[in-house]
């Protein structure tokens, strides 16, 4: 069994975020960068998967720049077997992502790909999506809960909606997105570092995948949204209930 | 001209009131531009859904009912859409920044090679073009972004499109034929787990009830969220302390990784905060927060803060709304 986990560097989900004074871009001076959370969560369930069956390869895959290196060292010291960095020059919009990583499962074939719901960067929610529909497979997305069913041909979720926890099976190969509480990722062990140190890491230039790329989203600026103004303090709940019938109007 | 598309959504042909917001966005968009709006239910038995979109302004409420399209499948919906806008000339596609959209369009999007951008706050035009602006790093940061190509694809945040008023029943119905047999199958629907309780969704209600790590139990969540909740006619929510503690379960988050809020009034019990927490709720009309922790950085952001304990504080609130 071969898993394939697509991994986004992105900003820490504990950096505060800081704009370019002119708003061209995120200040990213002396941010610290990891894995995408959603899908060190994937990488997790993929590995899990691996320790359940006893054999499968994991391929960790990041596309960007050199500096994503840094991320897929970390997904191998995690377990991953191999990684592979697609290298681009620019930043791509999903529809372009999803494009790029159907050329990567198309070279390497996985049984299916295990990959975050969303980045937290740019919150888009859409990758997974589009590339099971560019390669006609099935797609399940939000998933809380994974279980491998029938000789590892079929993947029954439980998926996060807004309704509940709503329960699917969907055919292998699939795309599956991974939520929050599908498990808890790991912490790198230091033998896992010095493993992870003698794992192939391939680089693939974005030209030798003959993908046409041109992301179809232009930022023109980006800015903080207007700040919430603290209020007042209320001393007693008949302060409270006075103020919410008669100042805002609200009950 | 735009032509464009809502996707309606719904829970078993009871509408999704989020589905007005995305019909409030394509309206506004065709308002200076001539074009027309078309609303598209997908499902079974669905008539009386479509029935209760017609009074939007839309020029045709599309229908594409059959018994393989009762649940909301990803494969068979997205390739649905993916027809109908081949078939209508449709320019851009948009649906209520929900979990249902989000799993469906960008699906349909790539069917068609089309761009998108989820959770769209605003659209202004300049020329022929469309301007938008939409949310990212969980609501901190604010995009203004073009998208191109002839057909787009949106995600429209319900919170930043007011519900359109109804007018005079204008819009036409028509039945999209669906060919069954040729619609792909990898998905078998498997159910979704009921609702606790007759209270309204948190993402719908004019007033949401939440609780956090103040409370101890299910049963206290429960008696102090679920009574003051009932007394207001409002929904529960829960921080996501409590989520991970086992009291609440999951569908009952409120914040960036749970359901994003805009309720006329937000009343946060026992929460203290957190950034991901408050990205869920910045939409909010009023927020009171109730804190035993006079520092607690929900205060922050509260218009009414009232530092006590929850469990003093919501019986006597409960009791004196109740009046």
């Amino acid at each position: 069994m071969k898993i394939l986990v697509p991994v986004k560097r992105v900003p820490d989900p504990d950096t505060k975020i800081r704009l370019k004074p002119d708003g061209s871009s995120i200040d990213l001076d002396g941010v610290k960068f990891s894995i995408n959370p959603f899908d060190a969560i994937a990488l997790e369930e993929a590995l899990r998967i691996k320790e359940q069956l006893g054999a499968a390869e994991i391929v960790a895959v990041s596309i960007g720049g050199e500096e994503c290196v840094e991320q897929l060292r970390v997904g191998l010291a995690m377990g991953a077997d191999r990684a592979m960095l697609v290298k681009t020059p620019e930043e791509l919009d999903p529809l372009a992502i999803a494009k790029v990583l159907k050329a990567i499962y198309l070279r390497e074939q996985p049984d299916f790909v295990l990959m975050g719901k969303q980045a937290i960067d740019d919150d888009s929610n859409q990758a997974g999506q589009m590339l099971a529909a560019m390669l006609n497979i099935g797609q399940s997305t939000f998933v809380s809960k994974l279980e491998l069913l029938e000789n590892n041909t079929k993947a029954r979720c439980g998926r996060e909606t807004d309704a509940g926890i709503e329960t699917m099976t969907v055919k292998l190969p699939a795309i599956i997105t991974t939520d929050l509480r599908l498990n808890e990722p790991r912490y790198v062990s230091l033998p896992g570092i010095m493993k992870a140190k003698k794992k192939p890491l391939e680089e693939v230039a974005l030209s030798e995948l003959n993908v046409a790329t041109t992301s179809r989203t232009q930022v023109l600026k980006l800015e903080r949204p207007p700040q919430r103004k603290s209020g007042v303090r209320v001393k007693t709940v008949d302060e409270l209930v006075q103020k919410l019938k008669h100042e805002a109007k609200v009950i | 001209m735009p032509n464009i598309l809502v996707l309606a959504e719904h829970d078993n042909g009871q509408l999704k009131l989020a589905t007005l917001s995305a019909v409030a966005f394509a309206a506004r968009a065709v308002q200076d531009t001539g074009g027309s709006f078309l609303i598209l239910v997908i499902g079974e038995n669905i008539i009386g859904t479509a029935e209760a979109l017609r009074n939007y302004g839309a020029s045709q409420v599309l229908t594409a009912d059959h018994a393989q399209l009762k649940n909301p499948v990803s494969d068979k919906y997205a390739q649905v859409i993916a027809g109908v806008v081949k078939d209508f000339g449709v320019t851009m596609v948009a649906g209520a920044a929900s979990t249902f959209s989000k799993d469906i369009l960008p699906r349909a999007a790539a069917l068609l090679d089309a761009g998108m951008l989820s959770d769209v706050t605003e659209l202004r035009q300049d020329g022929d073009e469309f301007i938008f602006r939409r949310v990212m790093f969980a609501g901190n940061v604010i995009a203004t972004v073009k998208l191109a190509g002839s057909i787009k694809f949106l995600t429209i945040r319900p919170a930043a499109f007011a519900h359109p008023e109804k007018g005079p029943e204008s819009s036409a119905l028509k039945s999209i034929p669906v060919e069954a047999d040729k619609l792909p199958a990898f998905i078998e629907y498997g159910g979704c787990e009921a609702k606790a309780s007759g209270r309204p969704d948190s993402t719908e209600a004019r007033v949401v009830v939440s609780g956090g790590r103040a409370i101890k139990n299910l049963e206290d969540f429960e008696r102090l969220i679920g009574g003051l909740a009932d007394a207001l006619g409002g929904a529960i929510g829960s921080s996501r302390a409590l989520v991970d503690s086992g009291i609440t379960p999951n569908s009952l988050q409120v914040g960036q990784t749970g359901k994003i809020v805009a309720p006329d009034l937000y009343i946060a019990v026992g929460i203290s905060g957190a950034i991901q927490h408050l990205a869920g709720i910045k939409d909010a009309k009023v927020i009171v927060a109730i804190n035993k922790d006079a520092e607690a950085p929900i205060f922050e952001v509260a218009d009414f803060g009232l530092v006590g304990d929850a469990y003093q504080i919501l019986p006597e609130l409960t009791e004196k709304l109740r009046k």
